[in-house]
Order: C-alpha cells, then sequence, then structure tokens
C-alpha cells in the first residue's frame, strides 16, 4: 500500500505498532463492549463524565469502551513475566469541550509487571518515540505526583485545599494560588515551596536541582531521586533536547500516583500523548505488580500536516450514453496505468480535477 | 509570531493599551476600519478582537496563543488552559442579589435566574441549598422584579443597576478581574515569547 494513500492518523499508527513491536510488545485486541459494572466500581478512579450504556439480549448492561487501561489490568494476574501489550481502539468518552459523546481513537501500550527503573525508562522512551513518528517538532512533558502529593499533604490544609491547589498548579495559576494560600491560611514558607512547583518547568537539569529545597519530606524525596536517575537515562537518548520537566502535568483519571507525562506536537493545540504510572490502580484491584502506561490520541491528528488539496481527482473522464462502455474501460483503465487518480462521470458537477478528458464528442462503438 | 486574542470593548483597549506600553504595539489595531486581524511582523504580534465569552474558545483550541478573559467565564466553563496573570483590571464580582429586604428562610427551593448555571450550581451545592436554576441570556435583574426568580446570581461592578432597580447584594460568591490565559500547547512552543510578554506585563500591572 502506498504511504501517499494513508490519512496522517492511519500512518502514525502504522508506525507506532511497529515501533511497539520491536520492544517486545504484543497485540492486545478487546472487545468493544464491557460490562458496565467494571466503570461503576471504579469510578473514583476513571473520573468519568459519563458511560453510554445499553442492555444486552440477556438483558446485562453493558457500556461502549470509555477506557483500555482499566479493560487490561481487570484478568490479569501477578506473574515473574512483564506483560507488555499495546492496542489500537476506540473510546467513547463525554468531551470536556463540547460536553457530548465522542469517539475517540487511541494507540497505547502497557507494561505489568514487577516495574523497575528501567521500565519506567523504556515508557518514557517509547513516549518520547511515538510523538517523534508524529512530528520532530515535540515536547514530552515530565512530572512526578510522588514530589507534588506529598508537598500538598505536608501543608496540612485538608481535601479542599489540596483539590484546589491542584488545580492552580494545572494551570500554572501563582496569583490563584497564593490567594488560596491565604485563605487557608498556609505559612509564607509552604505557600513558597508550592509558588516553586509553578515555576519548575523547563530543562530537567535545571528544575531537578531547583527542587531540592521543595522536597522536604522522605517521600517526596525518594520521588526526587527517582526522577534524577529517570533523567540520567533519557538525557542520553537522542530525545534529551525534547523531554522537560512541567508540575502543571497531573492527568486526568485519579490512578496515576508516581511519574506521569503528556506529549506536544507543535500545531495542535492540545496534548496529543498522555500516561504515566498507576500502581495504585492495581493495588486497588488487590495486585502487587506495578504498572505503566500511555494513550496516543489519534483522533487529533485528523488533518495534521495535510496541504488542501486541489483536486479531488488527477482526470474527470466525461461521457455520455454515445459512449460506449468498451472505450470507456479502455481510456479509464489506460489513465489508471499511468499513474492518475480517474473519476468517469457523466456531468463534472462539482468535482474538482486537474485534468479533463472529454469523450462525448466521440468514441461511439 | 503571538497570536492574540483580545476581548471585543473597553476591558480589550485597556489591555491593548497595557501590552501598547510593554512594547507589543500595533498601530494599525487603532485605524477606524473593518479589519480583523492586526499584525506587527517586527514585535511579533498578531492580535484580534473575539466577543469577550469566546476568548477562551479561541485559547483552548490553540487559535490563539495567549488571551484576556474574565475570571467569570474561565468559572464557569473551566476551559483546559493556563491561567499566567491576574491583570487586575476589569474588576467586579460574581454576586447574589434579591430585591430589598429579601430573606431566604431555607424552606423551599430557591429560584435562582443567572447567566453563570454552573458557578451557581456549585456555589449553592457547596452550601447544600436547593435551588431551582432558570438560566437566562440577559436582562437578569428582571427575574427577581417579576417574581421569576427570588434572587439572581450576575455580575456586579458598581452596583448602580441594581439600585436603580431596587435589588440588593445579599452574598458575594467570588471575586473577578481580567486573567491572562495561554493554551497549553503553544505555551510549550512558545515558551520564551510568552514568559517575555508576561514579565513586561507584570512590571506595568504592578
Amino acid at each position: 500500500m502506498s504511504q501517499e494513500i494513508l490519512k496522517e492518523e492511519e500512518r502514525v499508527a502504522f508506525g507506532l505498532r511497529s515501533l511497539y513491536k520491536q520492544y517486545g510488545y504484543l497485540p492486545y485486541k478487546m472487545s468493544k463492549f464491557e460490562e458496565y459494572d467494571l466503570y461503576a466500581q471504579n469510578k473514583d478512579f476513571l473520573r468519568l463524565a459519563g458511560v453510554v450504556t445499553f442492555n444486552d439480549t440477556d438483558g446485562k448492561l453493558l457500556a461502549l469502551k470509555p477506557d483500555i487501561t482499566l479493560s487490561i489490568v481487570k484478568n490479569d494476574a501477578d506473574s515473574d513475566v512483564k506483560r507488555k501489550v499495546y492496542y489500537n481502539e476506540n473510546v467513547y468518552r463525554v468531551s470536556g469541550k463540547t460536553g457530548r459523546f465522542k469517539e475517540l481513537m487511541q494507540v497505547g501500550l502497557e507494561c505489568i509487571g514487577n516495574l523497575d527503573l528501567y521500565d519506567v525508562f523504556e515508557t518514557v522512551y517509547l513516549a518520547a518515540g511515538s510523538l517523534a513518528l508524529i512530528s520532530e517538532k515535540f515536547v514530552l512533558d515530565l512530572s512526578h505526583l510522588g514530589i507534588l502529593i506529598p508537598v500538598l499533604k505536608s501543608v496540612n490544609s485538608g481535601v479542599a485545599f489540596e483539590k484546589a491547589a491542584v488545580r492552580c498548579l494545572a494551570e500554572k495559576n501563582e496569583h490563584g494560588l497564593r490567594a488560596l494560600a491565604e485563605e487557608y491560611g498556609v505559612s509564607e514558607a509552604d505557600t513558597a515551596r508550592l509558588v516553586k512547583l509553578i515555576g519548575a518547568y523547563g530543562n530537567p537539569d535545571i528544575v531537578l536541582d531547583s527542587l531540592e529545597s521543595v522536597c522536604t519530606c522522605d517521600n517526596s524525596k525518594k520521588a526526587l531521586a527517582e526522577l534524577h536517575s529517570l533523567w540520567s537515562l533519557l538525557k542520553t537518548t537522542e530525545y534529551a533536547d525534547r523531554i522537560r520537566l512541567d508540575f502543571s502535568v497531573i492527568n486526568d483519571g485519579n490512578y496515576y500516583d508516581d511519574v506521569v507525562f503528556k506529549g506536544f506536537i507543535d500545531g495542535i493545540g492540545e496534548s496529543v500523548l498522555a500516561g504515566g504510572r498507576y500502581d495504585k490502580l492495581l493495588k486497588k484491584l488487590e495486585r502487587k505488580s506495578g504498572a505503566i502506561g500511555f494513550a496516543v490520541y489519534l483522533d487529533l491528528l485528523e488533518g495534521f500536516g495535510e496541504k488542501p488539496r486541489l483536486a479531488d481527482v488527477d482526470v474527470l473522464v466525461l461521457y455520455n450514453d454515445r459512449v460506449c462502455a468498451e472505450t470507456l474501460a479502455k481510456t479509464v483503465r489506460a489513465l489508471i496505468d499511468e499513474g492518475y487518480s480517474v473519476s468517469a462521470q457523466k456531468s463534472a458537477g462539482g468535482l474538482r480535477y486537474k485534468k479533463l478528458v472529454d469523450l462525448t464528442g466521440g468514441g461511439v462503438c | 509570531m503571538l497570536n492574540i486574542a483580545l476581548p471585543k470593548g473597553r476591558l480589550g483597549e485597556k489591555i491593548y493599551d497595557i501590552f501598547e506600553r510593554a512594547g507589543y504595539e500595533c498601530p494599525s489595531i487603532k485605524e477606524n476600519n473593518r479589519k480583523l486581524i492586526f499584525e506587527n511582523a517586527e514585535k511579533g504580534v498578531r492580535y484580534f478582537w473575539v466577543k469577550p465569552s469566546d476568548v477562551s474558545i479561541y485559547v483552548e483550541r490553540g487559535a490563539a496563543d495567549i488571551g484576556i478573559c474574565g475570571k467569570d467565564i474561565l468559572a464557569e466553563y473551566s476551559p483546559d488552559v493556563y491561567e499566567l496573570l491576574d491583570c487586575k483590571t476589569g474588576v467586579c464580582r460574581l454576586a447574589v442579589a434579591a430585591k430589598k429586604g429579601f430573606h431566604d428562610d431555607g424552606q423551599n427551593t430557591l429560584k435562582v435566574a443567572t447567566k453563570f448555571v454552573k458557578c451557581a450550581e456549585a456555589y449553592y451545592a457547596s452550601k447544600g441549598r436547593d435551588i431551582d436554576i432558570i438560566h437566562l441570556n440577559g436582562s437578569i435583574e428582571l427575574a427577581p422584579i417579576l417574581g421569576l426568580s427570588d434572587v439572581i446570581v450576575d455580575i456586579v461592578e458598581t452596583g448602580t443597576t441594581l439600585k436603580e432597580n431596587d435589588l440588593e447584594v445579599v452574598e458575594t460568591i467570588f471575586p473577578i478581574s481580567a486573567r491572562l490565559i495561554a493554551n497549553k500547547a503553544g505555551f510549550k512552543f512558545k515558551t520564551a515569547e510568552i514568559e517575555a510578554l508576561l514579565s513586561k506585563v507584570k512590571l506595568l500591572i504592578g
């Protein structure tokens, strides 16, 4: 199949599948439907605005999948061998922008098992590689909730404060965070640590150094050390100058608790990739394993990088009832053999074409 | 080139003046014509005027890199954008107002007329008060006068319109001012330009 005929999202999907296979990820094909109970039981983790449901012939309540990760991890058992899978599936979610259901095409991968530094590195590296397949102008923003959450908890101002503060961090909203801290009587020193997180973005070498004063408890120090180790591996790769730290990355869903990341492409107004480590979800499912993964939102690539088409077909072959089918078939065939795309029509209508072959004046059998 | 969405009207003009003083002038914007987009390639800025409530949409979807938007709009629509600066202009508040002397005894469902449905719902949900929301698009002050609602939730600047209609502010929900917002993806690729503009504007705003 010619690469030219593929739409951008199809070309990327082919490339991503090939990339994931190289690293030993196996394809995972799943059913379009899932029992609704799965989402009802895990609604706190998914934070879904809505699920499309319907009754099966036996009355069982089913749902069109709003999430892939949960379906992959739900039936797994802990094992010594890490499970590495990739998928290419559609999900059905309420769009935050329109408030209506939307079908979204996702390609992604999950790595489940007894994870170590290499697994986290490999996943982040593959996330960067996925973005590079879409465009060389990309940025992968990396954060660590193991730093953010302990810092917020150490302020000791309650859940309402933490939620509002997380929103301010996600918005890089320093003035909002300062006002919030004042409202909750947070000390100047703690406010300064939180504000520092808002400003902690950019080159990881610089940002990591600036975080030393923010991470005062054992948990956040441990997370910072993990981030240092991860960066020391990532900085040796070809994507080093595309990877940044940014603590405004707080991914949707409540199941991330460690490294999280988001990918951006120059020219696309929102993040096209999101992922992270979600051991918390597996713990809720009473599993000892850890898990990390990400998804690429292919629907956002629709039309990306495409040049405006000036013609619908290369050649329009005009004919009428007096033109015999044999002559028409030969003409069309010959043009196709020359490499043109051809549309045989009795009227041009609104069709845009580069070249016209008009058989209406001759070609009678 | 930074694409900047400005809200049409007095607030937008005031903000443009600040940007101009910060060194991001675009003289063509002051010409009396029907152009929609104004560019100063040398300064690396392209301005466009949009309806105030649409600024966040242009920015969220990346048609504009940055924009100026009221906190009321941000609170009501929760666009996925960065809120980088409080411009401290266009200062007002979102408030609950009612006919003078109105007392909410809490015995019946409170009828609330407003344009800001989500903000009103969130406010009363936080108080655990049962309400009946009446979504209006304009002339909100009429609702309690004609008995359509018990109270209104609306923007109050000086309070003159309320006074002239025998209404008064009962509670303030939150203060409002203009905010400088940025598209999250755009910020990644134009960080230096946005930060430079931000620091110059910050100096002028104080």
